[in-house]
């Protein structure tokens, strides 16, 4: 019995001493941002392993999650003959919503293993030790660009979601099922508000981005330097980004549309 | 490591992220059909406002020109204030234009029908609408029609 409260206890240190090492990390990435402004290749190299590279699975799954919608939505709205709001329902949804959740949710699973994966394997092949021996700091070095390049790249890449799964939810909705064009584009115009939908989703993807990024970059730099380790370290990116960006997903949606 | 190829698909990636934007902010949202900031406010006063909401349209002959800005009630009146901004481009409101909360469709959203008078004379910013008739509320009606059957 006391044996279980001590390791609870224990747990619970461990918990909160790796909130507090990441929160630490955090500062020192941010504070090596304003060197990336001299050396700005860096983050172009970053944004094309991060951001580039995720294009093409985020471009597949908005094709087939707007289509899909559409297709699910469209059944259902028959029953009450009004089926016009379909281009309301699909881009309410995916801009508020499925565009930024789902991309996070891919994004962290394509670049944030990706990232704690190559952090992860230089620290355990010692390469960030002999930077430090160089006299370079492999966190503004290395995990810096990484960072600003993931938070450049989550906004864009959940705009794109957003926008690729509206036209597949128009080719489904128009093109398969006969929903009048006219009415589909003109109903979502008449609906969705660009300060309250569009940018509140944006808003969302940035942070998303933010969050995502920093669990990637932490758990390659705090993970244990063995193979055992990196895998690890890997999993928990993918694990926790998800739920963070689910928990987070409902505070901020509670925030900025739970008042209407 | 860092080559030609690298630069030109990252400038397509942001290219595309911010294509994306433009086509978010212009083909589905309400930024290019109408734009609020420009035009002039005027009041009414209902009895009953119904299910009118802030950002309900507000439309004249069936077209929309405007949207309702604010919903306040007069404690003295007893009576509801809907503020609507009107686009620009319809001055020439009479005074005498009555003002109707109607419903689009059985079940769809309410907003503000505008019936222009005959009188010479427009309205201008801060305008107030006199001639208002309140939201028909379903629920008044079915109580009446119950009501009425039962005599």
């Amino acid at each position: 019995m006391i044996e279980a409260i001590r390791l609870t206890g224990e747990a619970a240190l461990r918990v909160l001493a790796r909130l507090g090492r990441a929160t630490l990390f955090i500062s020192q990435v941010i504070a090596g941002l304003p060197m990336l402004l001299r050396r700005f290749s860096l983050v172009v190299t970053q944004l094309y392993e991060v951001g580039v590279l995720s294009i093409a699975i985020i471009v597949i799954s908005a094709l087939a999650v707007g289509m899909v919608l559409s297709l699910q939505m469209f059944y259902t709205l028959r029953d009450f003959g009004s089926e016009q709001i379909l281009g309301q329902v699909v881009a309410l949804s995916l801009v508020r919503e499925l565009g930024p959740v789902l991309a996070g949710l891919l994004f962290a699973g394509r670049a944030g293993s990706a990232l704690t994966a190559e952090i992860g394997l230089m620290k355990a092949t010692e390469q960030l030790s002999s930077m430090e021996m160089m006299a370079v700091d492999p966190i503004k070095r290395v995990v810096a660009p990484r960072f600003l390049a993931g938070v450049l790249s989550m906004p864009l890449l959940a705009a794109m979601f957003s926008a690729v799964g509206i036209l597949g939810g128009y080719l489904v909705g128009v093109g398969l099922l006969g929903v009048d064009s006219g009415a589909f584009w003109s109903l979502m115009q008449a609906n969705v508000d660009f300060y309250d939908d569009i940018l509140n989703g944006i808003l969302k993807s940035v942070v998303f981005g933010i969050i995502i990024t920093w669990i990637a970059v932490f758990e390659g730099y705090d993970a244990k330097p063995t193979a055992e380790g990196v895998s690890r370290a890997t999993m928990r990116t993918v694990v926790h980004s998800a739920f963070a960006v689910l928990a987070f997903d409902f505070i901020l949606t509670a925030l900025m549309f739970g008042g209407r | 490591m860092y080559s030609k190829m690298t630069e030109i698909a990252v400038g397509l990636f942001v290219a595309a992220g911010v294509v994306a934007l433009v086509m978010l902010a212009m083909k589905v949202s309400n930024l290019g059909a109408f734009s609020d900031t420009e035009g002039y406010t005027i009041n009414a006063r209902f009895e009953n406002i119904g299910g009118l909401k802030v950002r309900s349209p507000v439309r004249l002959g069936g077209v929309r020109v405007g949207r309702v800005n604010a919903i306040n009630y007069d404690q003295n009146r007893y009576e509801a204030v809907v503020e609507m901004t009107i686009a620009n481009g319809y001055d020439r409101l009479p005074i005498d234009t009555s003002a109707n909360i109607f419903t689009s469709g059985l079940l769809g959203e309410q907003y503000v029908g505008l019936e222009p008078g005959a009188e010479e004379e427009y309205l201008g910013s801060g305008g107030v609408i006199e001639l208002t008739q309140s939201a028909i509320v379903i629920e008044q009606l079915i109580g009446q029609f119950l009501l009425n059957s039962a005599e």
